[in-house]
């Protein structure tokens, strides 16, 4: 577990200007991604994890504006680079899935084109041979035809065949990191388990670094290896998926996991969890805890300042609240 | 692809017919031809004798029918006014008027396609300010005012270019200008919203996402889709330039149709003046169609319908 970071944040954060103020969707968000693990970055709409996801290729909307302690891709530093120099490595040693399959393909032109054009952008290939690695990730993820695929349009593929398509895009230069922003949500049930499935094996393949961006927690329990939590803005707890489900330890976390029911474990007709209360404004500052208002244990030292990460129940595992780890039994996994 | 192609070609022609029966019909608006063909001191019998030379006696349904058959095949019948066939004056006018047509038209989408992408690609900026300006006063100035003001001064004042007559290039240069100068806001305002639209979509941000170079998302994955609904606009508008060339074309003085239809309605020369407006419309149907095949190849999704 010490191999080298792949990808190492600390203190990002997003700021947008907006009529009433400043929005800080992104507040001091910092993780890190070893080779070939996968981390999730978990939390409800809104929370900031598709902009932080979008910040980390410096894909954000024109006018918000980005700043970080430390952006670095396998130790080479990505904050002093400029626009330019960004895109020689987007699509490159660093690619992203998007949610929308349906609309991030371009219709006018075909599948082939498109994925021959992302290894071609930084690769001196010929066209031969990109078609030919073009075909050979269709195959890998799982289309029948992949010559004759190449020739079609984005219109001639359901939601779930482009998400492939997407994938085997991502995949065209082999890169370090894949962010996978919600990649199923806009997917049939059915579909959206062979999905993760496949980015869970091809992430194991090809050795990469994923960044799995959900809302799903029971996905996360399945595939991967680290968890990040976030709450309006910010990481509130981070740590292995066991220590995320076994024992939680913010208030926001385990509120999220009870409203899970578990098979085999909640009882037909118990209530499940709600977490009362809507997510704060983000706009303007907002001193203490995000959580504070809708948390069943908050008090005065909550709403006070800044709060800290305690350490969890092992290591690599922490928690941004102001009490001490909830004693008592181990929760089960949500998944079995 | 072809199953698009065929279906466009049948509603052109439905349309082409739509059209010559609008024409022919324009011979009674009038009231009765052979009465206005006779003039004023004619005899009962020499309307009689007219009617009967012309065919005017025959029953309407069969007089379109052969009309039709005739235009068809090139025949337009001859010119109450000059004594010609009105074929061979039309096709030795029709040149001129393609060729300011096309100058026109390429001046305007030369000017307003960059103009909008620009406007799009920095909206409020500077450059969008002065394009909107451009298009509110293109949108607002009369055509024939707008030609007569070029001739003013790069005419008179400055003796740049020649005023009237259609002998050499510099004689089509400002007559292209205020007949194209007309359909530049309307082009312009669909690019920059058509750009707009487009680099929101989520493609925009894949292309990005794969490290392409600003000027490929731009040219590549942008404005082939954003021209699109321009292409069909450009087709639209070049019909208004047709109708619009009457005008341009009477006040430069230029040998093309429009200054034909003006003289033939001056004359009251009904057969040149139908043949002069089926042939506009019909270059309009082929415009359209010509514009449906080009979208048909720019966005894949049409030619399944």
């Amino acid at each position: 577990m010490a191999a080298a970071p792949i990808l190492e944040v600390e203190s990002l954060n997003v700021a947008i200007p907006v009529p009433a103020g400043t929005l800080h969707p992104v507040q001091e968000v910092g993780f890190r991604v070893t080779r070939g693990h996968t981390l999730a970055i978990v939390g409800e709409s809104g929370c900031g994890k598709s902009l932080t996801s979008l910040a980390l290729m410096n894909l954000l909307p024109p006018r918000a504006a980005r700043t970080a302690g430390r952006l670095a891709l396998d130790g080479q530093d990505l904050l002093g680079l400029s626009e330019r120099e960004m895109a020689d490595i987007r699509g490159n040693r660093m690619s992203m899935i998007f949610q929308e399959p349906m609309t991030s393909l371009n219709p006018a032109y075909t599948v082939g084109d498109q994925l021959v054009e992302a290894e071609r952008r930084h690769r001196r290939t010929s066209v031969t041979a990109a078609r030919d690695r073009a075909v050979w990730l269709l195959e890998k993820v799982g289309m029948t035809g992949a010559g004759e695929r190449l020739r079609q349009y984005p219109h001639q593929l359901s939601g779930g065949l482009r998400q492939r398509v997407m994938i085997a895009m991502a995949l065209m230069c082999d890169p370090d990191l894949i962010i996978a922003d919600e990649p199923t949500t806009a997917l049939d049930v059915t579909i959206q388990a062979q999905i993760l499935h496949l980015l869970a094996d091809l992430q194991r393949e090809f050795e990469t670094g994923l960044i799995l961006i959900t809302h799903d927690l029971g996905v996360v329990a399945r595939l991967c290896d680290r968890v990040a939590v976030m709450y309006a803005g910010q990481i509130v707890e981070e740590g292995t998926a066991r220590q995320i489900f076994r024992t939680p330890a913010h208030p926001y976390t385990r509120g999220l996991l009870d409203c899970i029911p578990i098979p085999g474990k909640t009882r037909r007709g118990a209530h499940l969890g709600t977490i009362p209360g809507i997510v704060p404004s983000l706009v303007g500052s907002m001193p203490g805890c995000h959580f504070a208002d809708r948390c069943p244990h908050a008090s005065g030292a909550c709403r006070s300042g800044p709060i800290a990460f305690r350490d969890g129940a092992g290591p690599g595992h922490r928690y941004r609240c102001v009490l001490s780890l909830p004693s008592g039994p181990a929760r089960p996994d949500p998944a079995p | 692809m072809l199953a698009y192609l065929l279906k466009r070609l049948g509603i052109a022609i439905l349309v082409a017919l739509t059209v010559s029966v609008v024409t022919f019909s324009m011979i009674y608006l009038s009231g009765d031809p052979a009465l206005a063909l006779a003039g004023e001191s004619a005899t009962e019998e020499d309307i009689e004798n007219i009617r009967r030379f012309y065919g005017y006696d025959r029953p309407i349904p069969v007089q379109y029918l052969s009309w039709l058959g005739r235009a068809v095949q090139g025949d337009f019948g001859h010119s109450h006014y000059l004594r010609e066939p009105v074929a061979t004056v039309i096709f030795e006018r029709l040149p001129t008027t393609m060729l300011l047509g096309f100058t026109a038209l390429a001046f305007a989408l030369a000017l307003s396609v960059p103009l909008g992408v620009l406007a799009a690609i920095r909206p409020n900026s500077l450059v969008d300010r002065a394009a909107l300006t451009l298009a509110v006063v293109g949108q607002a100035m009369p055509s024939f005012w707008f030609a007569l003001t070029l001739m003013l001064w790069l005419g008179i004042y400055w003796q740049l270019l020649p005023i009237t007559g259609s002998s050499s290039w510099a004689n089509f240069v400002m007559p292209s200008i205020a007949l194209g100068y007309y359909v530049t806001p309307a082009v312009m305002r669909l690019t920059r919203a058509g750009m707009l639209e487009v680099l929101a979509a989520d493609y925009i941000r894949t292309a990005r996402a794969k490290g392409l170079r600003p000027m490929k998302v731009l040219f590549k994955h942008a404005l082939r889709n954003a021209v699109i609904p321009v292409v069909s606009l450009a087709a639209v508008q070049f019909g208004f330039m047709l109708g619009g060339s009457i005008v341009i074309e009477t006040i430069f003085a230029i040998n093309g149709l429009g200054f034909l239809a003006w003289e033939s309605i001056q004359r009251a020369d009904l057969p040149m003046m139908q043949a002069i407006v089926l042939v506009l419309s019909v270059f309009y149907i082929v415009l359209t169609f010509l514009a449906d095949m080009l979208n048909a190849w720019l966005d894949p999704r049409i030619r399944v319908v």
